[in-house]
């Protein structure tokens, strides 16, 4: 065997083994999820051929699209709202002294760490309480889910583009006042820049939130403003079938898709070579 | 930093926003619940807020304080499992070259971005009587049989292969929960492992200690606070849980999330729903106190 350094846990074999094994139990329920979303078995055991037919009969099941439509236009909804309001914010927070600084700044990590079941009942309350109308006509029927999906997404832009904010030099934005440049013209010139960044990777984790959520949509969609995980929820509490998993790949790649892509407007400048 | 009456026209542009959305629709939501919890049912839906105590004294009955205790150790068991599984991966990762660094973490917590429901429900497959791992058993159990029938032993593996109970009960709740909060806790873990001055393991190892022993008085001690805050990142939101026990979990697998889940949309007892709920938040402001305590006693000590 070869000498190897004390320090090279990177090289045991133990440790090794150990990650592999980790990684199997991550992805081996999730690949043999989307595996057997191709299986020609209607029992969804064992494997009889390949077969793309559940994606067909997902695609035709319209409530089943209806879903997924309603679940992307409410993570865009709520990544753009949420990113707005979470960089402004930390750019406030990181800009001004203000009495009661110390509690606003515990309230607005509050929805980051509460258990997810109290803020969804919470939401289920309020809007029942202030009698949302019901039957509005799409898409204004999500609002209650897109503004409850803002309220748990913007804390987290707020703490990484806080994070972004940590690390500018304030002599820049100096600078730019005493050259002459206006409050906007330094904000979208010199600050907006450095923080682009940190928005970028805000609002991805605010979409990934987004499409990810279960709970909080759970408790405020109604019956006609059905999201894909409400959805999909419904049909396995039937039974487990080559559908769902055909519909939960979809959405699994949905969302890897996306995130690759965010990932890449991130670093633009980092070439495939 | 300047001081808001300096602007202030400018400070409420950036503030104002979110504070109105953080008033409207999180603080106004649970003061409500708040409210809800010392009301009294005045109809199929009315509720009228009478400052009763009834709900907290109904919430606090051995009945839902056992579920209370149940939800802690399910939830303290999957936390432990999942610091047992992610401190060597995540210590190997810290120790892996540059090159396959960023692959290694990016694959450790890529599940993250699946879909909670899905992933939970990716284990149903895996786990029920003619799932995967059963049937892996039992090809195991022939292979057994094959190779102890020359022996003639067979009789210790028994006739027929019995499946083993592994969905529908708390153990499945343990492993589910350990499955979807993983990535929770190998985040924390490896942002303390990767800054961890590597100078003191080696003065460890060079003065004689053995492997174990730095494990033990020097890298955990150094990884404490990812530590901690692994353990708080997956034990919240497993305190909470309602749908993993719900897709998992036995018909007596209930959980203190199953339970409030249960009063808001089915069982139609708002005020007892609210008071549990807010005792599984009192309960996790405690667990962020205890920290917060830690923490000051540590930076105290230096």
């Amino acid at each position: 065997m070869a000498e190897r350094a004390p320090l090279d846990y990177g090289k045991r074999w133990s440790l090794r083994l150990w990650l592999a094994a980790t990684l199997v139990f991550l992805y081996a329920p999730i690949v043999i999820l989307m595996a057997f979303s191709f299986n020609d078995s209607k029992r969804n055991i064992v494997w009889r051929g390949f077969t793309t037919d559940y994606y067909v009969k997902a695609w035709h099941n319209a409530a089943l699209i209806e879903a997924f439509g309603n679940t992307l236009v409410i993570a865009v909804l709520a990544t753009v709202l949420s990113t707005v309001i979470g960089t402004l914010l930390a750019i406030g927070l990181w800009r001004f002294r203000f009495p009661g600084k110390a509690a606003f700044d515990a309230a607005v990590a509050l929805p980051i760490v509460i258990p997810e079941i109290s803020f969804g009942v919470a939401l289920l309350v309020f809007f029942n309480r202030i009698g949302m109308p019901t039957g509005l006509p799409w898409p204004l029927n999500l609002a209650p889910i897109v503004a409850s999906h803002v309220a748990f997404c913007f804390p987290f832009v707020t703490v990484v583009v806080r994070a972004r904010l940590a690390g500018f030099d304030r002599s820049f934005e100096e600078a730019s006042r005493d050259l002459g440049a206006s409050e906007w013209q330094t904000l979208r010139h010199v600050l907006l820049p450095w923080l682009k960044p940190g928005i970028v990777a805000g609002a991805l984790l605010a979409m990934t939130l987004s499409l990810d959520d279960f709970v909080i949509t759970f408790f405020t969609s109604g019956p006609d403003t059905v999201t894909f995980p409400v959805k999909i929820y419904s049909m396995v509490r039937f039974g487990a079938t080559p559908e769902v998993n055909a519909a939960s790949t979809a959405l699994i790649l949905v969302t890897i898709l996306l995130t690759v892509l965010a990932m890449r407007l991130q670093n633009p400048a980092r070439r495939p070579s | 930093m300047d001081d808001w009456r300096s602007r202030p026209v400018l400070f409420l542009a950036f503030l104002a926003p979110g504070a109105l959305w953080l008033a409207l629709f999180f603080l106004a939501p649970l003061a409500m619940v708040w409210l809800l919890a010392f009301g009294e049912k005045a109809g199929p839906v009315a509720i009228d807020i009478t400052w009763t105590l009834a709900n907290y004294q109904a919430a606090l009955d051995p009945l839902y304080l056992k579920l209370f205790w149940k939800s802690f150790w399910i939830a303290a068991l999957a936390t432990a499992a999942c610091l047992v599984v992610a401190f060597p991966a995540a210590l190997l990762v810290s120790f892996a070259s540059p090159r396959s660094k960023p692959l290694l973490l990016l694959l450790l917590v890529l599940p993250f971005w699946t879909n909670l429901l899905i992933r939970t429900y990716s284990l149903i497959a895996v786990l029920r009587g003619n799932g995967y791992l059963n049937d892996g058993l039992g090809l195991l159990w022939q292979v057994l049989r094959f190779l102890l029938t020359p022996v003639g032993l067979a009789g210790l593996a028994g006739d027929r292969f019995q499946p083993l109970e592994l969905l529908y009960n708390d153990a499945a709740v343990v492993l589910g929960v350990t499955y979807v909060y993983l990535p929770f806790m190998v985040l924390p873990l490896y942002a303390t492992l990767e800054r961890l001055d590597r100078s003191l393991l080696e003065a460890s190892l060079d003065l004689g200690a053995s492997q174990w022993r730095t494990f033990w008085s020097v890298t955990v001690p150094l990884a404490w606070p990812g530590i901690v805050s692994g353990v708080i990142l997956v034990f919240i939101p497993a305190l909470g849980t309602f749908l993993i026990s719900d897709l998992l979990g036995g018909p007596d697998a209930l959980l203190v999330g199953n339970v409030i889940e249960r009063q808001f949309k089915a069982a139609n007892n708002l005020p007892l729903g609210a008071a549990l709920s807010f005792l599984l938040l009192y309960a996790t402001f405690a667990v962020l106190a205890a920290r917060a305590w830690h923490g000051a006693r540590a930076a105290r000590l230096g």
